[in-house]
């Protein structure tokens, strides 16, 4: 069972991690958007 | 379009957790594996799905070679990416099926061994996109992603065709299986669909936005020193 849930969650690790750095981009590329208007 | 985005997100939401139910609680407990069996519902789709994208990825850099589209190098670069993440699952999973199935963690088996390879090459493409500051970089990435599809069919078919240790094909190979196991398989890659095709659109509204700045910084760039004069 234990191996099943480390499975499990290794993946849903791996998404999350995945759409936390494409979080992070677009922040970085709002805030360039930002200084490049001023 | 801005409001279909979170409606498709919370239905995807929904699906991914309709499928989880499905995967731990309704498909049958196999007789001779148990429990750790219920990893392949997550280990085959993601497999399917990064497979799929790869394709789009071959599909998208043969248009860009052929008519320079600069859509087509955007559709490629995020379906590599995304299938890298979906084909990292595959790499992880596995050997946690391994382990109290087989007693070890990897074997350099022909079907792991050419999964490996094609993580790999995905990989590559995406350094050489990351880090080559060559004008020519689409061009040698599509190059590149036509040669690493060629390796997807390999894994594909590589337990058709050598005897490897790797479990047989269950649909379409002379297998066998439940028909509630197959309801919660097809769910749990529809579910995956789902997700992939939000993170793919996801990724491509940031991808063209990013090409957006750098068009604009650099037209900046240009028109800043006279500006300074």
């Amino acid at each position: 069972m234990n191996f099943l849930y480390a499975a499990y969650t290794a993946t849903w690790i791996i998404h999350i991690t995945y759409l936390a750095s494409l979080f992070r981009r677009y922040k970085r590329l709002r805030k360039e958007i930002e200084e490049l208007k001023k | 379009m801005k409001r279909v985005f979170p409606i498709l997100g919370i239905l995807t939401a929904i699906l991914l957790s309709y499928a989880l139910y499905e995967a731990l609680v309704v498909a049958p407990t196999e007789q001779t594996m148990g429990n750790v069996q219920r990893i392949f519902y997550y280990h085959v789709p993601s497999a399917w799905t990064a497979f799929l994208l790869f394709l789009i990825n071959f599909i998208a850099s043969v248009v860009y070679l052929v008519r320079r589209n600069p859509v087509a190098d955007v559709i490629a670069l995020v379906t590599a990416e995304v299938g890298v993440v979906f084909c990292t699952v595959v790499l992880v999973t596995g050997p946690l099926w391994a382990r109290p199935v087989w007693g070890i963690w990897w074997t350099w088996d022909i079907r792991l061994t050419s999964t490996l390879v094609l993580w790999l090459i995905y990989i590559a493409y995406l350094m050489l996109r990351r880090f080559s500051t060559s004008g020519q970089t689409p061009v040698l990435a599509a190059a590149l992603a036509v040669f690493g599809a060629l390796d997807v069919p390999l894994v594909y078919f590589s337990i058709w065709i050598f005897r490897t240790q790797h479990p047989q094909p269950v649909i379409g190979g002379g297998g066998s299986i439940d028909p509630v196991m197959l309801h919660v398989l097809l769910i749990n890659w529809a579910a995956f669909l789902c997700l992939a095709a939000l993170v793919c659109w996801s990724r491509y509204r940031l991808e063209m936005l990013q090409r957006e700045v750098e068009q604009a910084q650099a037209q900046e760039s240009l028109v800043a020193p006279r500006g300074a004069r």
